[in-house]
């Protein structure tokens, strides 16, 4: 049978210098989709080898500064439910990661995995687009609206490794998650919403985590019934196994007018 | 490399890339933990690292090197039952069984708070933990005689 190797490294520096030398090498943080992955045999090309970052102590906790949050690449939803720094200044990220899975998931999804990951459906990845973090690797800073580039593919080189994500304060987003039931759920569509400046991001409704231009624009002209018709136009969503393109069309919507409208009556608590 | 498990330190000689619940079932011999779903989503494999629930069809065994695992095995103190496993044999919370073990670890992670649950805790708690039985008013009742 196919063997995995698996690899410890002793820090930052050594993951880095590991994952650019060793061919058929595949990061694992949390392992919440690639253990999946790895044990159905689905990965193309098969991994010869798992680069364990979990254990890498640079790429976890939670600093805050004058200007910014930084959140390590491989730190907990757990963690990032229960930092102080999250509570204070990005309540829609905590509200996103206490949606994710069960205790089970939140103990190990990690926004390192869910960035490199890219699904679609990534809970934690309108809320980023949202609060227009900074990717952080090995090399240079990515913008997120430069981060997706197709379904499942990033601006990541080949041999680039996620190390951090960085969080400007000072921006009040709201954040609600259609799923089949609250807890343990794909979603059928997330959203994040900041209305100054000008954030709609939806997952779910196209084949990456999607910024809806037309409808930021009208909401950037205060235009409010405009905003929640141009979404329509912005979103590509299809029939899958979670729902069809048709129910995702007025849910985002209907999901949309209500987040503008808690916006502007208060913060969601 | 080697992990403590239920207390007890034990060694592991294959690829760290194996998951976590196959080397408890198949080398360690803790067929205690479960294999439901396989992907993360029914808890049934739940064990404890360090005290942290987790699914253990998650983890590769490599993540565990040096840390404490404890699986429904090492819940018990010799042959006497805590009281949460008592409660779930005096309040029928087990049918097939196969839930159990994670339903237990699941639960007494959420035990050790220091607050008095809700059944709404309760059912937050245990929401990765499926019941394909579906018995879970009297899984719930059960965790709940035990909260403080």
């Amino acid at each position: 049978m196919h063997e995995v190797k698996y690899i410890r490294p002793k820090s930052l520096a050594d993951a880095v210098h590991i994952y650019r030398t060793t061919p058929g090498c595949r990061p694992l943080a949390g392992g919440t989709d690639l253990m999946v992955m790895l044990h159905a045999r689905t990965l193309r090309p098969e991994p010869q080898a798992v680069l364990d970052l979990w254990s890498v102590a640079e790429l976890k906790g939670i600093r805050g500064t004058k200007d910014m949050v930084e959140i390590g690449a491989t730190e907990s939803y757990t963690g990032i439910i229960g930092s102080k720094h999250v509570q204070q200044h990005l309540p829609a990220l905590a509200d996103a990661a206490r949606t994710i899975g069960a205790a089970q998931i939140q103990n190990r999804g990690t926004l390192g995995g869910n960035l490199a990951n890219a699904s679609p459906a990534g809970d934690t990845l309108p809320v980023l687009l949202a609060y227009d973090v900074v990717v952080v690797t090995d090399r240079r800073s990515i913008p997120i609206d430069k981060f997706f580039t197709g379904y499942r593919k990033t601006a990541l080189q080949a041999d680039e490794l996620i190390t951090a994500v960085r969080f400007p304060l000072g921006r009040e987003v709201a954040f609600r998650k259609v799923g089949t039931r609250a807890a343990q759920a794909i979603s059928k569509i997330v959203m994040a919403v900041s209305r100054n400046p000008a954030r709609i991001a939806i997952g779910s409704v196209a084949e990456v985590p999607l910024r809806a231009r037309r409808a930021e624009a009208a909401l950037e002209r205060g235009d409010l019934e405009g905003t929640v018709l141009a979404v329509a136009e912005d979103i590509r969503p299809i029939d899958d196994v979670r729902s069809t393109a048709a129910y995702r069309r007025t849910v985002t919507q209907n999901v949309l007018r209500e987040l503008l409208e808690s916006a502007h009556r208060s913060p969601r608590t | 490399m080697r992990f403590t498990l239920n207390g007890r330190a034990v060694s592991f000689a294959g690829s760290g890339a194996r998951r976590l619940l196959d080397v408890l079932r198949e080398d360690l011999g803790a067929t205690g933990t479960k294999e439901g779903c396989g992907e993360g989503e029914c808890g049934a494999c739940s064990v404890l690292i360090d005290g942290e629930v987790v699914d253990s069809c998650l983890i590769a065994v490599g993540q565990v090197e040096g840390r404490e695992i404890t699986t429904v095995e090492g819940l018990a103190d010799g042959g006497r039952l805590t009281a949460l496993q008592q409660a779930f044999i005096e309040r029928g919370a087990a049918q097939c069984g196969i839930c159990t073990p994670g339903m237990l670890l699941a639960a007494h992670v959420l035990l050790q708070g220091s607050r008095r649950l809700t059944a709404d805790d309760v059912r937050e708690g245990l929401a990765g933990n499926l019941c394909r039985c579906t018995g879970y008013t009297k899984i719930i009742d059960a965790v709940l005689s035990c909260t403080k």
